[in-house]
C-alpha cells in the first residue's frame, strides 16, 4: 500500500535491457507521488534496478525516463510530480533515425 | 528568387506553409493557435538533410580536410546518406555510407543511384550500430574523410545561419518551434538562433520511439548522446511511437494534402499536443514544425494505406 496518502500506482515501461532485474517483466507498477519516490519503490521491489537509473543520486547519461511521452529531464528530473494515470517509460538512449 | 546558378544553389528557402484546418480551433473571443510546416521535403534531394551534406562538405574543403577525389565516409539511416551522395556525385568525390540494415528499400536504391557504397551495420541497436561501425572503419582508413554529422559542428552551423533565420523572416511572431531529435543539429541551430531572437520562444523536441530491436544494446555504457546536443536549448522533449507517427502523417496528408515521411508524424503529434495547451490556457501561438522529408522513400512501407498497420514499422528505424 501507499507510504503516503498521495502516491500512486504507476505502470512503469521497462527496457529489454534492465528486465533481468524485473524477472523479465516488460511491464511493472509501483506506488509513487513523484519520479524519486518512483524508482526507489523500484529498487524496494527489483534489486539493484535503481542503481542502473541513477548514479550520484541522478539520472544516468544514457538512460531516459518520460512520463506520458514527455522527457523528465525538462519536467523538474527526479522531482517530477506523478499523478494516477500517469505512464512511466524508461529507454535507454540511442541514436536514432531520421539521419 | 527563383533563378539559381546550379541544384546545389537552391538548398533551403524552403517555403513556410499554414495549416489552416489542422490548427485547432480557439474559444470565442480568444487568440488563434496556429500550426505551420516549413517544408524541407523542397531542398534539391528532398531533404532537410541536405542542409547538412553540403555545410559538412564545404566545411570540410575549406579547412582543407577534403581533397579533390578523396573518399568520405559516414553513419546514415538514409537522408543525410542520399544528400552527400549527390553532392559528392557532383563534386568528384567517392562516399561509403554506412547504414542499418533495417531501413527502407527505396532508401538503398537512391544512395546507389547516386554511386554511393553502402555498408550495412546490425539491425539490433539501430543508428547506434552504424555510429559505432563507422567510427571503427574510421580508425582504420585515415585516409577516409569522416564527416560524422552527430559531432560535426557545420551541422548546427548550418542551421544556426539559415534554417532559424528563415523560419524568423517569415513568422517573425513564433512561439514554438518544433523538430526531430536525431543528430540534434537542426534544433541546436536553428533553436539557439530563434532564442536569440525571443528569449521567450519554446524549443520543442520530438524523438521518435522505435521498436524494442532498436533499444537492444550490449550495456547501458554502449547509449548514445550525439556530441552536438546541448540540453539547455531545449524546452520540452517528447517521444513519439510508430502509431501516433503513423496516424498524423495520414491527417497532414487527408487534412491538408500535405504527403510527408514518417518522421514528420511524430513531430505534428508533439505539434497538436503543444496546439491543444495553447487552446485550453486561452493562448495565440504560432507554432512551426519541420517536414522533414516527402514520403516517397517510405511508400514500400505500406502505411499510407487506410488499412494499413503501424506495427509493420515495428523492426524499423521508421524515421
Amino acid at each position: 500500500m501507499s507510504s503516503t496518502t498521495s502516491s500512486t500506482e504507476i505502470e512503469v515501461r521497462i527496457p529489454t535491457i534492465l528486465r533481468p532485474y524485473t524477472k523479465g517483466e516488460k511491464l511493472v507498477t509501483a506506488e509513487a507521488s513523484d519520479l524519486r519516490g518512483l524508482i526507489a519503490a523500484l529498487d524496494a521491489k527489483f534489486t539493484g534496478l535503481g542503481e542502473r537509473l541513477l548514479e550520484n543520486n541522478e539520472l544516468r547519461r544514457f538512460i531516459n525516463i518520460y512520463i506520458n511521452d514527455e522527457d523528465v529531464r525538462f519536467m523538474g528530473s527526479l522531482a517530477a510530480t506523478l499523478k494516477a494515470g500517469d505512464s512511466v517509460t524508461i529507454l535507454p538512449a540511442v541514436a536514432g533515425g531520421c539521419k | 528568387m527563383t533563378r539559381y546558378e546550379s541544384l546545389e544553389a537552391s538548398l533551403g528557402h524552403t517555403p513556410l506553409i499554414g495549416l489552416p484546418k489542422l490548427s485547432p480551433k480557439s474559444q470565442a473571443g480568444k487568440p488563434a493557435v496556429r500550426l505551420w510546416a516549413k517544408m524541407e521535403d523542397r531542398n534539391p534531394t528532398g531533404s532537410i538533410k541536405d542542409r547538412t551534406a553540403m555545410a559538412m562538405i564545404d566545411d570540410a574543403e575549406k579547412t582543407g580536410k577534403l581533397k579533390p577525389g578523396a573518399t568520405i565516409l559516414e553513419p546514415t539511416s538514409g537522408n543525410t546518406g542520399i544528400s552527400l551522395a549527390m553532392v559528392a556525385k557532383v563534386r568528384g568525390y567517392k562516399l561509403i555510407c554506412v547504414m542499418p540494415e533495417n531501413t527502407s528499400i527505396e532508401r538503398t536504391q537512391i544512395l546507389e543511384m547516386w554511386g554511393a557504397k553502402i555498408i550495412y551495420s546490425p539491425a539490433a541497436g539501430g543508428s547506434n550500430e552504424a555510429v559505432r561501425v563507422a567510427k571503427d572503419l574510421a580508425a582504420e582508413n585515415p585516409d577516409w574523410v569522416f564527416l560524422y554529422q552527430y559531432g560535426n559542428p557545420a551541422n548546427t552551423l548550418a542551421h544556426y545561419k539559415a534554417t532559424g533565420p528563415e523560419v524568423f523572416e517569415d513568422l517573425p511572431t513564433i512561439t514554438h518551434f518544433i523538430a526531430g531529435l536525431g543528430t540534434t543539429g537542426t534544433l541546436m541551430g536553428a533553436g539557439k538562433f530563434l532564442r536569440e531572437k525571443n528569449p521567450d520562444i519554446a524549443i520543442i523536441a520530438a524523438e521518435p520511439r522505435y521498436g524494442e530491436i532498436v533499444y537492444g544494446l550490449r550495456n547501458l555504457d554502449a547509449g548514445f548522446v550525439p556530441e552536438l546536443y546541448d540540453e539547455s536549448i531545449i524546452t520540452r522533449r517528447f517521444s513519439v511511437g510508430a502509431e501516433d507517427s503513423v496516424r498524423r502523417v495520414r491527417e497532414l496528408l487527408e487534412i491538408e494534402g500535405i504527403f510527408a515521411g514518417i518522421s514528420t508524424g511524430a513531430i505534428l503529434h508533439a505539434a497538436l499536443g503543444v496546439a491543444k495547451e495553447c487552446i485550453d490556457a486561452g493562448k495565440g501561438a504560432d507554432i512551426a514544425f519541420i517536414v522533414c522529408d516527402a514520403g516517397w522513400k517510405y511508400l514500400s512501407t505500406g502505411i499510407y494505406g487506410k488499412d494499413s498497420d503501424p506495427e509493420v514499422l515495428d523492426g524499423q528505424l521508421w524515421a
